[in-house]
């Protein structure tokens, strides 16, 4: 009974052994080549579970199956516009063909280095055949520049050799298509390691050092032309107001002047006709009795007068008898 | 890799009870000794297999918090995903749970905080590329810190398509932010903050979406959008210039308003006058010449004895207040002589 049992338990041990020795668990983010003393040995094993091989002799080589991530190095780079900006990019990636991968980069570590080697000149080769708005912008989408109101005029941005405004550039190709032409530059290179690139995305753009300041200098020029241009639009205006207050003031002032005068002269002329109309009756009687009120206004104490006993009010202090005819 | 921990554990367990059925001589005769000793049939069986059971026991049972899900793997292969609770599974070595909280919202910043790894990295550097420096399309640099939150929708993918998620995610925020930016002007990064975020937005969700990473966005939150500090200067001497000119606008209109209505009121004036001249002249002109013409009618009708009386009138009014009279016979010739007309400068004389 006892060496019986002792038997069950070698046997059931050895089991145990036999299969652990020989069982092994792929995970869902792997996939594994099998190798016989380092040589592949059938399909490689990309479906996740419990998998098998002959133990001791066949060993399991595991690899990622999911997306993996590329981090480039950000560098300066020169853009067609001579312009030196740093660029800091990074990949995804992944293992389409196992036993490629494994033949050629074994581990991850060596495949990075891969990437960094045909991804890096991908992206400097892109970078520097393009301006820098080209890496900048995706799209031509139209940009409100300023201010609502404020119209700047043709601001030239100047980097480096060449003239650009910015404002009037027509986009050729933009981050997107960029990142899509370094993608197609690098993706064949990979593919004898077994790599599939999937993206190469432009992570961070920025102006060097020298660079960022004299940009910094020219953000700074264009807004205190902004702003003076802002300012001296307000002192136009209020020459404006003040011109149209001018303008208004002296209008109104010469409207009601000759308003005035035009009713004045009116007026006279209406009384002018209206004395002509009534002393037309008879002009001497006019002339008669407006002397008479002359004289009635003009003689006074001052006055001396001398008159005649011809006259018509003396010529009874001479001779009172009625005149003959 | 918590498999492969218990992965090992279960081979040094297995190993350690297969050397115990092993070719070592010494060992075998203490087992024999003990199943001798003991007397208790199975008793040492039965004491593995308690613990056995204890050990695949406790690894069966788990609870799932309310805040997340269960994901069971089984040989590495994805089984199920369990719901909050008290679940069960088969012992530790062939299935496997990873716990994810799916309705927690996690955070990424950026440009906010110093503290990631990565700006740790390009403070090395001399050069620095600040998280939140970015060109701008016309070309200029602007500061856009922003905020990305998330949750795990879809744990089989987060857990399972994507190595270093976060580091997806973050990456991809970043290049989603800016291209972005990267196509707006520096005027629309500062004022127009909630378009990019939505756009930032769409952009991440889309290429996340893509890579099956399983995190949906809940929102792109945009900080205090700004231009560099050496611009910030001048950016607000512009804001100033836009008062300035608003002052020099008002005051304008202050003195035009100041002095226009009131020369409208006194052209009325001037114009209101002129009427009442014309109306006084006219009514003058009138009444005279009324005047005139009544007297006329009379004067018609008896002329000599009117022009007489008239005169005579006239006469009776002035010669009492007259200086002095002389009357001179019409016979007399030379008279002028005798007047002393130059009276009073004579005497001087």
């Amino acid at each position: 009974m006892k060496t019986q049992y002792i038997i069950l338990v070698v046997i059931v041990a050895l089991g145990v052994m036999g299969f652990t020795a020989s069982a092994f668990v792929v995970d869902e983010t792997e996939q594994v080549v099998v190798t016989q003393f380092n040589k592949v040995v059938g399909d490689p094993i990309t479906e996740p579970g419990l998998k098998f091989r002959i133990p001791f002799i066949q060993r399991p080589n595991y690899f990622l199956r999911n997306i993996q991530e590329w981090d480039g190095e950000p560098g300066q780079i020169p853009t067609l516009d001579k312009t030196y900006i740093w660029v800091d990019s990074f990949a995804r990636w992944r293992i389409v063909d196992p036993i490629a991968f494994f033949e050629t980069v074994t581990d991850r570590m060596l495949a990075l280095t891969r990437l960094d080697d045909i991804i890096n000149p991908a992206i400097r080769n892109a970078v520097t055949s393009n301006h820098l708005i080209e890496t900048v912008r995706n799209s031509n989408r139209e940009m409100t520049t300023l201010e609502e109101d404020i119209d700047v005029g043709d601001v030239e941005v100047n980097m480096g050799d060449e003239i650009i405004d910015p404002s009037a550039y027509v986009i050729q190709t933009g981050r997107e298509k960029l990142s899509r032409e370094i993608l197609r530059a690098a993706q064949p290179k990979l593919e004898k390691f077994g790599i599939e690139l999937i993206d190469v995305k432009i992570k961070r753009v920025n102006y060097v050092q020298k660079v960022r300041d004299s940009v910094y200098a020219r953000m700074v020029a264009e807004r205190n032309q902004v702003a003076e241009k802002i300012r001296s639009q307000g002192r136009g205006e209020a020459f404006r107001i003040e011109g149209d207050k001018e303008k208004d003031l002296k209008l109104i002032q010469s409207e009601a002047y000759r308003t005035a005068q035009e009713i004045k002269g009116k007026a006279d002329a209406e009384a002018t006709k209206i004395f002509a109309d009534a002393f037309n009756k008879d002009p001497e009687y006019y002339s008669f009795t407006k002397s008479l009120e002359v004289y009635q206004m003009s003689l006074d104490k001052k006055s001396k007068v001398v008159l005649s006993t011809d006259s018509e009010l003396f010529r009874y202090l001479k001779n009172s008898t009625e005149p003959n005819g | 890799m918590n498999w492969d921990w218990e992965k090992l554990q279960q081979k040094q367990k297995q190993r350690s009870a297969g050397s115990g059925g092993g070719p070592k001589p010494p060992q075998m005769d203490d087992i024999v000794d003990k199943f001798k000793g003991f007397k208790l049939p199975g008793g040492w069986l039965l004491l593995i297999l308690a613990g056995v059971v204890l050990f695949f026991g406790t690894s069966m049972v788990y609870t799932v918090d309310v805040n997340e899900v269960g994901v069971v793997q089984r040989f590495g292969k994805y089984i199920r995903t369990e719901m909050p609770g008290l679940n069960f599974k088969l012992p530790a070595g062939i299935e496997k749970v990873t716990k994810v909280k799916t309705k927690r919202v996690y955070k990424e910043e950026f440009g906010l905080s110093s503290g990631t790894s990565r700006a740790a990295r390009f403070t090395a550097n001399t050069e620095s590329i600040d998280e939140s420096l970015m060109l701008t399309g016309d070309l200029n640099v602007g500061v856009v810190p922003w905020i990305v939150q998330y949750r795990i929708k879809d744990p089989y993918q987060y857990l399972f398509k994507v190595r270093n998620v976060t580091q997806f995610l973050r990456d991809m925020s970043e290049a989603s932010m800016r291209l972005v930016v990267g196509d707006r002007s520096i005027n629309e990064v500062i004022s127009n903050r909630e378009e990019i975020a939505d756009a930032a937005k769409v952009w991440l969700q889309k290429e996340l979406n893509e890579a099956e990473t399983g995190i949906d966005i809940d929102t792109v939150e945009l900080g205090n959008t700004n231009v560099p500090v050496p611009v910030q200067d001048s950016f607000n001497k512009v804001n100033q210039a836009v008062q300035e000119k608003e002052k020099l606008i008002y005051q304008a209109m202050e003195e035009y308003n100041r002095v226009i209505p009131r020369a409208r009121g006194e052209a009325e004036q001037t114009i209101k006058s002129a009427e009442g001249y014309a109306s006084e002249r006219v009514n003058q002109a009138k009444g005279d010449a009324a005047r005139f013409v009544a007297q006329y009618e009379e004067y018609a009708k008896a002329k000599d004895v009117t022009r007489r009386r008239l005169y005579l009138e006239m006469v009776k009014l002035v010669f009492p207040d007259l200086g002095e009279l002389y009357i001179i016979d019409s016979d007399q010739k030379n008279v002028l002589p005798l007047l002393n007309l130059g009276e009073k400068w004579g005497v001087q004389k």
